[in-house]
């Protein structure tokens, strides 16, 4: 019951949708990287009201579901004047979501940056922004590439919510094919390969760099 | 708005919150068993057991929940399965969360340390009593943690059941909105309503993890 003629037909189609699949993820990740160490300096901000608005941002953002924040970006935003293409919105709305984790992760990377570090820039007199650009973050971000590894492949899971949005990424290709042709098989089957296509090659690499860096 | 209209949300969103309970609380226990089992599997002597184990995680983390889900909702009925939308959502998120619980499971089972073990061995317990009485009450403190993230994730994830027509919080917004309009309000009424769910949840993590370590900090 399986068509392998069908299946090759619309395989050039799934494939341009698995392209803007992953253009939205590298977007979203760069965004939620950006987001992520930036939301992580400012919990640590000497300012009292910046801590709390970055901390409420995280707790809210990561017990939230990212479809139900995805909805509201893209109907509510429009509706405050903010007009925004769907790729945009899809890319805010990763970002926004996985900034909230990688910030978590990151504070606790910078907590274990040890404190003499701190002492020592402060000792030499270095200003704020150099000791966090080329003290602490350098050092912090070294235990933190195997988590945004596997942050990089989460997101590629989560990306089929961004169908919801109207962007024509691999989930909403599939899904539009088996509207159209009524067979569901095909379609659906090949997107599940296409993930795991790249998701394991992806997390096996991140899982032998985790094992070499062990070993040294 | 009137109180009609404010009393409709309520009545809608509540019943969307006992649907997406009943998902959170159904494939919650689904993948509890499955995740002991499977990580059990990974760390038998068996070698096709292994195999099965990992084969087993890495296809269900590897693939998208909502692809498993539309995978069990539309290709089943076609080998004449025919399960019900409650039914698909609940193995569908057990089956796909039972592979995140068995990475916690094996690891925290990893984790005891080789004195318990060599003791075990050196007072000769049979070994379905060593497990029982010494492994698994360690293991446990281990595994809770992350277990009350996960499940955090895993409620968030009952989200994705909308889009396989159950009524759960999410569809009761989009029904909402359907009728209502008013799409900020609503949408922003769900995300706090989600918020809500979880927070008790986050709040016993976090104090199960400040109790658990407590014993435990570094001792250099």
């Amino acid at each position: 019951m399986f068509d392998y003629a069908f299946a090759l037909s619309i395989l050039p189609e799934l494939l341009a949708g698995l392209w803007v699949t992953l253009q939205v993820m590298v977007a979203g990740f760069f965004c939620a990287l950006i987001i992520g160490v930036g939301v992580a300096v400012l919990l640590e901000s000497p300012v009292r009201v910046l801590r709390i608005i970055s901390q409420s941002y995280i707790t809210f953002f990561r017990q939230t579901p990212l479809l139900v924040q995805l909805y509201f970006l893209f109907f509510a935003l429009p509706q405050t004047g903010l007009q925004l293409p769907a790729m945009s919105t899809g890319m805010i709305g990763l970002g926004l979501y996985y900034g909230a984790y990688i910030a978590e992760s990151f504070r606790a990377a910078i907590g274990d940056v040890p404190r003499g570090q701190w002492e020592a820039a402060r000792a030499l007199d270095l200003s704020p922004s150099v000791t966090w650009w080329r003290i602490i973050l350098p050092q912090a971000l070294k235990p933190m590439l195997p988590i945004l590894g596997n942050y990089l492949i989460g997101m590629f899971k989560e990306t089929p919510l961004l169908a919801v949005i109207t962007i024509p990424e691999l989930f909403q290709t599939a899904r539009q094919i088996a509207g159209l042709t009524y067979r569901f098989n095909e379609p659906y089957t090949l997107m599940a390969l296409l993930f795991l296509a790249i998701s394991l090659p992806t997390s096996l690499l991140f899982s032998v760099l985790g094992k070499k860096k062990r070993h040294d | 708005m009137g109180s009609t209209t404010w009393f409709f949300i309520a009545e809608q969103l509540s019943k969307g919150v006992v649907v997406t309970l009943q998902v959170t609380l159904f494939s919650a226990l689904l993948a509890l068993v499955l995740a002991f089992v499977i990580a059990l599997c990974g760390l038998s002597s068996s070698r096709s057991l292994r195999i099965f184990a990992r084969v087993y995680t890495e296809f269900f983390r590897g693939t998208s929940a909502l692809v498993q889900l539309f995978y069990l909702f539309f290709i089943l009925p076609l080998v004449g399965i025919s399960l019900s939308p409650m039914t698909t959502a609940i193995i569908g998120l057990g089956l796909n969360f039972s592979s995140f619980g068995a990475e916690i499971v094996r690891a925290a089972l990893v984790n005891i340390s080789k004195g318990q073990r060599d003791a075990i061995a050196a007072l000769d317990f049979p070994p379905d009593v060593a497990f029982r009485r010494i492994i698994l009450p360690q293991a446990l403190t281990f595994m809770l943690p992350p277990m009350g993230n996960l499940l955090v994730e895993l409620l968030k994830s009952t989200s994705l059941v909308s889009m396989i027509t159950l009524s759960d919080l999410t569809f009761s917004g989009t029904t909402l909105i359907t009728t209502l309009g008013h799409q900020t309000l609503i949408w922003s009424i769900v995300l706090v309503c989600y918020f809500i769910l979880s927070w008790p949840i986050t709040g016993l993590v976090k104090r199960a993890e400040r109790r658990f370590t407590r014993h435990r900090r570094p001792q250099e």
